[in-house]
């Protein structure tokens, strides 16, 4: 007889493994990767290809240098790489993806030590630095759809930015163009109906919970519908505009930058959407969704010491304080 | 009849956590087979959980079936008994299932299975005589934990307990002990529950069964309805492990949570398995101690697998080649189940009273992953059935913080799996928490 395997117990282990869990979320995303290249063009897909060889690379690279096991099997690099090229509008130059690659990845990611360890979402932290760096490249919208008309980059203004309280809406596309992506803005982020398949797809799969999804848009829309006055077309445009629906759905639940409890993941959840909607009706900038996620990205250990559960049978700590004062 | 009760009942089968882990109770429909008697057998001196035993023989004397031939003069211990009749041949150190070393007696099988004269019915009129009787017929918690059943049963007086939880879950995959002893001893279980209940006095008893095994729900539900007092009551839990923990049956059956550090006694409960009260039934008929125990033997690696009654000190071999040896090359060999069971590191050990499974799986076993770093993904948080964070466990452990550790619950975890199971980095989770678990007994220690 061979010689006997022998380890602690459990003995049978669950089929699922981390590179299962990034390989269902990366499907879930190519829905949202075919509606972007249909609405603007091939040009998001090589955005895409190029956000996630750069990523691979970094990953790579750093964890070479850094004398660590390489990690690219896991394929989260694939994921951030999808996502941060998801949040770029189809214009953007390819260098300037290459350097918010190596922002999220080597910066946001591997300098706090890799999977699971970074403190916020690395493919919003790349895109935050975008942002502030390539401000104007980085908000060049384009129309969607004129590519096929082969003209170059018709610029256009996202609904977002024309829509207000009280303002005309007019001017927006319908409801159904939004639902269908069929609007100015990042490339993943416009289809709703795509973004709406991959998260049934990580639902079915057990990859997330439907909780911080609901809880972020469900914040979002109750405060819109009080600021809109009951307007329920208002609360819409603001449901479907921005990157809400690809961030509540892809990026709020990241499983290292959320809280681990169900009640922390509804702080968490809550706090994105009270900032989002607080930015985009008070504040200067036309989208707060990456802001939103990424500050209360920042507040998730505090929000876990809060919610930390009580393990079975313990006591509640005032109670035990307050004997401990009576004896 | 006990519609109302059988509704609140329901209500509160279902514990948290908890993981979904295939039955593979291919050998429910088996019936126990005795084995041949073995030429010999090994009984170690601690077969459960309390101080060892002192071997009463020495090399050379001859011992009949059912003799005693270890005891101990410690309160939380079981005496042991002679499973063969025979010649004692060497009283010394055998290597043990998880690994230890621990003195023995062996003895030489005679082939004549002499009953010994000791064997003679116990008187049971009070308590004090069934506590009596359960030391003597040595029997140690049937479940798999091996604590000395007297113990558990001698309840001290100024503990109000009402509850009896008879315990046929059984949510480990593969074991299908308790099954086939609600199959085929049934009439052992009536008059085990009646006995208990008689001379401890319980008020209500609950017979808890997981919802996959309709069989042995439809027989103790005969059982619960055959008299008329409605003392006693069937409930069906969800199949889901571990719905079998002892706390977890608590909780399922009253609704009662169990203190930290505090046993099931403490809010007023008894949980026994099916199998310890059918014994305690057959022991008082028939004076017959803990001799014999059915076992599961099954796994992807054994040719023939069925539930087999074999003799308490048979060495694992002589088990798995009665019922056909390995039909592929085993590569994991465990005793007990497989979320909580001992690996094995050869075959030469000998089975305990507490062993309820030998099970044997060829290479296809998912017996461990590539280990990742975490994702914090919160799947071992939504398992653990103790509302532990086995995540931040695993760092607290590993910079051994005894403090921390304590403030973090990880006392109250009982090992059972759920966490490492669900892991997809492929953490072994419970490794860290008993990593955890000593740092604070070092720390103890020290003190």
């Amino acid at each position: 007889m061979k010689k006997l395997t022998v380890s602690a117990s459990p003995h049978v282990r669950s089929s699922f493994t981390v590179p299962h869990i990034m390989l269902d979320v990366i499907i879930a995303l190519i829905p949202a990767l075919i509606a972007s290249i249909v609405l603007f063009g091939f040009r998001s897909l090589l955005i895409t290809a190029v956000c996630v060889v750069s990523c691979i690379a970094f990953e790579y690279i750093s964890r070479k240098i850094m004398k660590r096991n390489t990690t690219i099997s896991d394929l989260s690099a694939i994921v951030t790489g999808m996502l941060l090229a998801f949040n770029l509008p189809v214009t953007i130059p390819l260098w300037m993806c290459v350097i918010g690659c190596f922002f999220a990845i080597v910066v946001v990611k591997q300098f706090f030590g890799g999977i699971g360890q970074n403190f916020v979402n690395p493919a919003i932290g790349g895109r935050i630095v975008m942002l502030v760096s390539f401000s104007s490249a980085m908000t060049n919208w384009t129309a969607p759809l004129e590519w096929k008309n082969g003209l170059d980059a018709v610029s256009a203004a996202t609904p977002l930015a024309s829509l207000g309280i009280g303002s005309d809406m007019t001017g927006l596309p319908s409801l159904l163009e939004m639902f269908l992506g069929v609007r100015g803005g990042c490339i993943g982020e416009t289809c709703a109906a795509a973004l709406l398949l991959g998260f049934v797809y990580l639902l079915i799969r057990k990859v997330i919970k439907p909780i911080i999804p609901l809880c972020f848009v469900g914040t979002v829309a109750v405060i819109m519908l009080i600021a809109g006055k009951g307007s329920f077309e208002f609360m819409l445009y603001e449901v479907l505009s921005g990157g809400l629906l690809l961030g509540a759905i892809f990026m709020a639940t990241d499983y290292a930058t959320s809280p681990i409890t169900s009640k922390g993941k509804v702080i968490f959840a809550i706090g994105c959407g009270i900032i989002t909607a607080v930015i985009r009706l008070f504040a200067n900038l036309p989208e707060g969704v990456s802001y939103a996620i990424i500050i209360m990205n920042i507040l998730v250990p505090h929000i876990e010491t809060i919610t930390k559960p009580r393990p079975f049978g313990a006591e509640k700590e005032k109670k035990s304080k307050k004997e401990e004062a009576a004896s | 009849m006990s519609k109302i009760t059988d509704g609140i009942l329901k209500a509160v089968k279902q514990v948290k956590g908890g993981v979904l882990v295939d039955h593979h109770k291919d050998t429910k429909d088996m019936a126990t087979v005795r084995i041949t008697p073995p030429e010999r057998v090994i009984l170690p001196m601690q077969q459960h959980i309390g101080a060892p035993c002192s071997p009463l023989v020495k090399v050379g004397d001859h011992v009949d079936v059912g003799q005693k031939i270890a005891d101990s003069d410690q309160y939380v211990s079981a005496p042991i008994h002679a499973s063969v009749s025979g010649k004692v041949t060497a009283v010394s150190e055998v290597k043990v299932a998880n690994g230890r070393l621990l003195p023995a007696i062996t003895i030489e099988n005679d082939g004549e299975m002499t009953l010994s004269e000791e064997i003679v019915p116990p008187k049971v009129e009070n308590k004090a005589d069934l506590i009596k009787a359960i030391r003597n017929s040595g029997l140690v918690g049937l479940g798999g934990a091996g604590f000395p059943s007297h113990v558990k049963f001698n309840i001290p007086d100024d503990k109000n307990i009402d509850t009896l939880i008879i315990n046929a879950a059984e949510c480990e995959p593969f074991i299908t002990v308790d099954y086939r002893e609600c199959i085929e001893n049934t009439r052992n279980i009536v008059d085990g529950v009646y006995l208990l209940k008689k001379v401890l006095g319980f008020k209500n008893i609950i017979i808890a069964v997981e919802d996959n095994k309709p069989d042995a729900i439809k027989i103790l539900k005969e059982i619960a309805d055959s008299h008329k007092d409605n003392a006693v009551k069937v409930m069906t839990l969800k199949s889901k492990y571990p719905q079998g923990a002892e706390k977890m049956m608590v909780q399922s059956a009253t609704g009662k949570i169990v203190p930290a550090g505090k046993l099931p006694a403490d809010v007023g409960c008894v949980v026994a398995n099916v199998g310890s009260v059918a014994f305690i039934a057959r022991h008082v008929r028939t004076g017959r101690p803990i001799i014999s125990r059915t076992l599961t033997v099954s796994g992807s690696a054994i040719a023939n697998p069925m539930n087999v009654r074999v003799p308490v000190g048979i060495e694992a071999s002589k088990v798995i080649d009665f019922c056909g040896g390995f039909k592929k090359e085993p590569v994991k060999i465990i005793a007990g189940g497989p979320m909580m069971g001992t690996a094995l590191i050869d075959t030469d050990v000998p089975i305990l009273k507490s062993n309820n499974a030998l099970l044997a799986f060829a290479d296809e076993i998912r017996t461990n992953k590539k280990e990742r770093d975490c994702i914090r993904c919160g799947r071992c948080v939504a398992a653990c059935p103790m509302n532990l964070i086995p995540t931040d466990i695993e760092a607290l452990s590993l910079n051994k913080d005894a403090e921390a550790l304590s403030k973090a619950g990880i006392m109250v975890c009982m090992e059972c799996g759920s966490c490492a199971y669900s892991c997809p980095a492929g953490k072994p989770l419970v490794q860290y928490m008993r990593l955890g678990k000593d740092v604070i007994r070092q720390a103890g220690a020290k003190k």
